[in-house]
């Protein structure tokens, strides 16, 4: 067994362990920092087989990013878990038969297509071979209209997550740094002359 | 096998004679940043301990080492003594790509810069859990504060980062310090100036520094995320603070101020420029925090947001508008 082969099985080891413990944790901040573990070593795995850009921005995009939002959102909203287990028996016929089929899928999907004969291990990169150079080269040539489309999609998709969520209210008190900064004296300040009252 | 083990010793060997120098540093950049904001009020600083007060690192180091480590009662044990290291390790980790000369480098990346980014937005975890796991108000709405302005101010630091790979075609830092080779005309300061100034400030804000330290806010939330840390682990978070401060310096001077190259073209070029420009830019994070009041948090979110997103876009803008049309001696697109 090599010695990449070892930390394969190592990295997939700690990903499948941490990967159950996001859904068997009690604390939903664990289950967050759990899926945090998950990504990173799938990141570990993805630099394995040299795809370095993709690793590092799972890392970047996923980690650094999305889970943020998530730990904000979980740990500001006080989840309290007992409710949401009251109706775990009644759904978990539904639960399993959803399993099942999701199950078959993936073992008719796995099983027939994705041999090993078909895909023969991929041959490794000379040295000079830039990863990232060679994604870019194919995404703003061959695939410029498809990511044009995708770019757009998640425009549409910014811009609608900010009308949803954007209310306004008439009675916020907000300052304009413009307008202070172009204050004069005159606006501000009212000399009153007038005479001492007392000698 | 030898070979294997070789490698993994010299490896090993290369990183402490990165972490030792740089763990030394932040030692004494507590000192020079007591000195500096010392002097820039005129007072004299710490003065009592060795020669003019150059032993005070050490007698601080010592002091937080022999202190007790209290757990709050209702904590969670485990989180609370692991973001520390999680505010530590990812400060430590990036130092990996960093060109310090031409060729002397842990790990010669071709991602370098992703990597850097990857690196550097790792860091809010050790905040947001600090602020989590120890189970105070306080510490908590620090650590809200510092998500909401990391995310924010993050966001205009990668489209800086954007600018700079465009005019030097790399993701490599090496190769983006050789790109601005050829004097100080040269340098990417010049033709990324917006870029750089954006670029410094939120690393300013993303380190949590003075004037955009309201995650620590003394005169509203005492402390913000570490209130509750006391001991060697306050000592860690405070030794990532500052491991970062030089990380944004030196990432500074290596994408906007030509690294390890002289200011004139050829002449004397070597790590002693790379170490001078990350202590000056250094310098500025210690003059910011003596020279301005704390920024108001919706001001923070305002500048995040408004300005520095605007301005990094538009920059984008005209620097493809000059690669295309090749304007300038510095848009040259190199091979």
């Amino acid at each position: 067994m090599s010695f990449e082969i070892f930390i394969f099985y190592v990295f997939s080891a700690i990903l499948v362990f941490a990967a159950s413990r996001v859904i068997t944790v009690r604390n939903p901040v664990f289950a967050a920092m759990f899926l945090v573990l998950t990504f990173f070593t799938c990141a570990g795995i993805w630099m394995l087989l040299e795809a370095e850009f993709l690793a590092i921005t799972l890392v970047l995009v996923y980690v650094g990013a999305v889970m943020v939002l998530f730990l904000f959102v979980v740990m500001m909203l006080d989840i309290n878990v007992e409710p949401l287990r009251e109706g775990f028996v009644s759904y978990l016929p539904v639960g399993l038969l959803v399993g099942a089929i999701m199950l078959i899928e993936m073992v008719i999907l796995v099983t027939r297509n994705f041999k090993s004969e078909q895909f023969p291990a991929p041959a490794r990169a000379d040295e000079g071979y830039s990863n990232t150079e060679a994604l870019g080269q194919l995404l703003y040539s061959k695939y410029l209209f498809q990511f044009e489309v995708a770019a757009v999609i998640l425009l549409v998709a910014i811009v609608a997550a900010i009308a949803l969520t954007m209310r306004r209210r008439p009675d916020t008190k907000y300052q304009t740094p413009s307008e202070q900064i172009n204050v004069t004296k005159s606006d501000r300040l009212r000399v009153v002359q007038m005479p001492s009252e007392k000698q | 096998m030898i070979d294997t083990i070789l490698l993994l010793i010299t490896t090993i060997l290369k990183i402490v004679a990165i972490l030792l120098p740089l763990i030394i540093s932040v030692a004494y950049l507590t000192l020079a940043e007591r000195k500096v904001i010392g002097s820039m009020q005129v007072r004299i600083g710490p003065n009592r301990v060795g020669w003019k007060g150059l032993g005070q690192p050490f007698a601080d180091m010592f002091k937080l080492m022999t202190k007790e480590v209290i757990i709050p009662s209702n904590s969670s044990r485990f989180l609370f003594l692991t973001a520390p290291i999680l505010s530590l390790a990812p400060a430590l980790a990036a130092w990996a790509v960093m060109p310090f000369a031409d060729g002397l480098v842990l790990a010669d990346v071709n991602a370098g810069l992703l990597y850097i980014l990857a690196m550097t937005s790792l860091g809010v975890y050790g905040v947001i859990i600090a602020g989590w796991a120890s189970n105070s108000k306080y510490a908590f709405l620090g650590a809200m504060r510092s998500a909401a302005q990391i995310v924010a101010y993050e966001i205009a630091m990668g489209f800086a980062l954007i600018g700079v790979l465009m005019v030097a075609g790399s993701l490599n830092l090496g190769d983006i310090v050789r790109a601005q080779s050829g004097g100080f005309f040269s340098w990417f300061l010049i033709p990324l100036l917006p870029l750089a100034v954006v670029y410094f400030i939120s690393g300013v804000a993303e380190t949590n520094r003075a004037p955009f330290d309201v995650a620590e806010g003394e005169s509203e939330i005492v402390a913000g995320f570490h209130v509750d840390y006391s001991g060697m682990a306050f000592a860690v978070f405070f030794l990532a603070e500052y491991a970062n401060m030089i990380m944004i310096a030196a990432l500074t001077s290596v994408m906007f101020l030509g690294g390890w190259l002289s200011p004139i073209d050829g002449f004397g070029d070597g790590i002693h420029w790379f170490l001078i420009k990350t202590a000056f830019c250094l310098f500025l994070f210690l003059w910011f925090r003596a020279t301005f009041p704390r920024y108001r948090y919706d001001q923070i979110m305002r500048l995040g947001w408004k300005i520095f997103i605007p301005v990094t876009i538009v920059w984008i803008a005209v620097i493809g508008f000059a690669i295309y049309f090749e304007i300038g001696p510095w848009f040259q697109v190199r091979a």
